[in-house]
């Protein structure tokens, strides 16, 4: 079958239909007596919104908060150190995923450590890391594993696959991070001192593809316990544009409730295998920093004990930088991933931090909000 | 520059690249004619003016060197006249530089040599001086080629910066096609159909509208960078604000497929035989109707238009009524992962 790739794509960017859900976002929008912040937790959804202009199309009562759910800019500068570090060992070929080489640690990016000599490779999946091991019998490779829920599969795959071949020299690096638990971490952040210092989210647009393996479940509590709508949504246009328009009217109908806008992958159990494998392997870690926010429980899978001999954390843990590194103090990546503050009102915005030299985790990736302001700003 | 050492981003012809060009080479070597930043100079080789010649130099090191739809003996002439091309010269005589590692095959040496022969012709140029040489394995992937061309111009004034409100936009063909090309097949993704890079001589093009009494205002093949590179770099030498519809810009479905798979913007892929041109307004229905005379041009159309609203910015205009800047590219080009 030839690559017709252009039916998943074309009705789902139609000038019509997005002109069309414009409209009756406006008259529904007209029916609120307040305004309302939606959060798109996932990057993928921030990158369709600025691509796409989405946000032009917007009534001035409806803001969106650009959530922390790219896990390329959430990566702290530790494990970017860990990586750092790994990949300048002699026998060491160290993979990732796409993005992830060009984010600085404290000593550098993993495009510096290219430059430096390291043997740096980036992978479209991470099942591609089993023929580079292959390939290089002699060598170790280490799978600098990232992502959220939507990876994490693939990455219990490969380590599946290394198993039952036998395979003696891949390696993990693990860096999963989950969803449920840093929108939870959004909405209970609070200051104990400042009152008007909590968070500004009145709704969430859940990441569909986490949802494709997680289910939808994973969301109820916000909607019932936390009483924030919300619309599990696609990644084209008019995917978000409808996500928005099932969060409007639960407003102007005074309902709070989980609804699904991706229907055509998402249910709410999920992928059960996917699931399974995930467990296999992996279990919680207690704490996980987050580039921005500071550390999360439960925000991040390791692997389990009985997988250590695969796992870097354990077998270079004499080697693995340990401190701690601040972020930056003028950053208020945070501040801006709870909607408390928007780019520009950032000191270092645009002077110190820009997309070439990132300071905070907004600005790393063309997903942030920071990188998105800055490189759109008056069109914004 | 604050970098210590050359990463690849600053070869990817967008702002890494640029900056590596200004802060080391311009500093040390900067003069009146390179500061022009145009894809060839126009140099005068008497001081009183009568002996002008367009004069360019471009280097290959394309991985792999059989693509579909050409090698790097193809793409080692057609870039350098096409730069030559693309400042109205007529490209006529080039030197080639080779550079192999030990080892390499010497029939496929021949083939390389056969395609520079055959791309030669189209253009009427012919080699007049070159050089080999042969280095250890490892030294360089199998064989690096540099050309240099002289051309003679056939128009004068055509530059990046005389760009002016009211001018429009015109592209030569669909974009992209050498960058999804070589992405694909470097990373192994097999197509039903494979897409063959656009890699192609472009003075017979530019020779059939001179000879229409047509004279472009800018012309530059989208090379590195692609066709925001072009643009971004237009709109700064000539301070004006450039609008392109993005819609109307003519991508093939096979291309899209594998932006969409891998997360790329056409826009910022590498051609090797698309070229953009400024015209003025009178001139451009007539511009298009030539180009779509040769079968590789059949999806030229004019794309946009030169305006005053953002000064030194890109604005892409969507089908739903909004705009968004484009950016010139930076970084390695990388997938985006989520």
């Amino acid at each position: 079958m030839a690559l017709e790739l252009k039916n998943l794509y074309d009705d789902f960017r139609d000038a019509k239909t997005i002109k069309a859900l414009a409209k009756l976002i406006e008259e529904e929008a007209t029916k609120l007596d307040r305004d309302i912040n939606i959060m798109e937790v996932c990057g993928g959804h921030t990158h369709t919104i600025m691509k796409y202009g989405l946000k032009q199309l917007m009534p001035n009562n409806i803001h969106f908060i650009h959530g922390p759910g790219c896990p390329v800019c959430v990566m702290p500068k530790e494990r970017i150190d860990h990586a750092f570090v790994l990949a300048m060992q002699e026998d060491v070929i160290l993979c990732t995923l796409g993005d992830m080489i060009k984010v600085p640690g404290s000593r550098g990016s993993l495009q510096d450590a290219r430059a430096n000599g390291a043997d740096v490779r980036f992978v479209y999946s991470p099942l591609d890391v089993l023929k580079v091991a292959i390939e290089n019998p002699d060598k170790k490779v280490i799978f600098f594993a990232i992502g959220f829920e939507t990876t994490t599969p693939m990455t219990a795959a490969l380590l599946e696959h290394t198993i039952k071949k036998e395979l003696d020299n891949i390696y993990f690096h693990i860096n999963h991070v989950t969803v449920p638990e840093v929108m939870q971490e959004l909405i209970d952040s609070r200051d104990e001192h400042v009152d008007s210092y909590n968070n500004q989210i009145d709704a969430f647009i859940g990441p569909s593809h986490v949802s494709v393996i997680s289910g939808a479940k994973i969301y109820s509590k916000f909607a019932n316990q936390y009483k924030r709508p919300v619309a599990v949504s696609g990644f084209e246009p008019v995917d978000v544009m409808e996500g928005v328009l099932m969060i409007v009217r639960q407003f102007v109908q005074n309902r709070c409730e989980l609804e699904i806008q991706y229907k055509r992958s998402v249910t709410m159990d999920g992928n059960l295998n996917a699931q399974k494998l995930i467990d296999r392997y992996f279990e919680k870690r207690g704490l996980f920093k987050w580039r921005g926010l500071g550390n999360v429980p439960n925000s991040a899978l390791k692997l389990k004990d009985e997988y250590s001999k695969y796992d870097t954390e354990v077998i270079y843990s004499d080697i693995l930088p340990k401190e701690e590194i601040e972020d930056h103090k003028l950053c208020i990546c945070g501040d801006i991933l709870r909607g408390m503050a928007t780019p520009n009102e950032c000191q270092v915005f645009g002077t110190a931090c820009k997309p070439s030299s990132p300071l905070g985790s907004c600005m790393v990736s063309s997903e942030g909000a920071c990188s998105a302001y800055y490189k759109y700003g008056s069109l914004l | 520059m604050k970098q210590k050492t050359v990463s690849l981003a600053s070869g990817n012809g967008g702002a890494e690249n640029r900056d590596l060009i200004e802060k080391v080479f311009f500093k040390h070597l900067g003069n009146e004619i390179l500061a022009r930043g145009e894809d060839a100079s126009i140099v005068e080789l008497k001081a009183d003016g009568g002996c002008n010649v367009a004069f360019t130099t471009d280097s290959f090191t394309i991985s792999p060197i059989f693509f579909s739809g050409g090698d790097i003996g193809k793409i080692s002439v057609c870039g350098t006249c096409n730069d030559l091309a693309m400042m109205g010269a007529n490209p006529k005589y080039l030197t080639l530089g080779v550079i192999i590692e030990e080892g390499f095959n010497v029939r496929d040496l021949e083939k390389i040599v056969r395609s520079i022969k055959k791309e030669l012709e189209i253009n009427g140029a012919i080699v007049v001086a070159g050089d080999t040489k042969v280095v250890p394995k490892g030294s360089v992937d199998k064989i690096f080629i540099n050309t240099s061309g002289i051309g003679e111009p056939l128009v004068d004034g055509i530059s990046a910066s005389n760009l002016s409100e009211g001018d429009l936009i015109v592209v030569s063909r669909d974009i992209a096609r050498h960058g999804a090309s070589i992405f694909a097949s470097r990373e192994g993704i097999e197509l039903e159909n494979t897409i063959d890079s656009d890699c192609a001589s472009l003075f017979p093009m530019v020779e059939a509208i001179l000879n229409a009494g047509i004279k472009p205002v800018a012309m530059r093949d989208a090379t590195r960078g692609g066709v925001s590179a072009v643009l971004n770099e237009w709109a700064v030498a000539s301070d004006v604000c450039i609008e392109i519809e993005e819609a109307k810009v003519p991508v093939s479905q096979e291309v899209r497929g594998i932006c969409e798979m891998l997360g790329f913007e056409p826009m910022s892929l590498a051609n090797e035989g698309t070229f953009l041109l400024a015209v003025k307004k009178e001139d451009a229905t007539k511009v298009v109707e030539i180009l779509k005379n040769f079968e590789q041009n059949k999806d030229a159309t004019i794309i946009g238009k030169v305006t005053s609203e953002y000064k030194k910015r890109v604005v892409l205009l969507s089908d739903w009524g909004t705009k968004r800047f484009l950016e010139l590219p930076t970084g390695e080009l990388l997938p985006r992962i989520c």
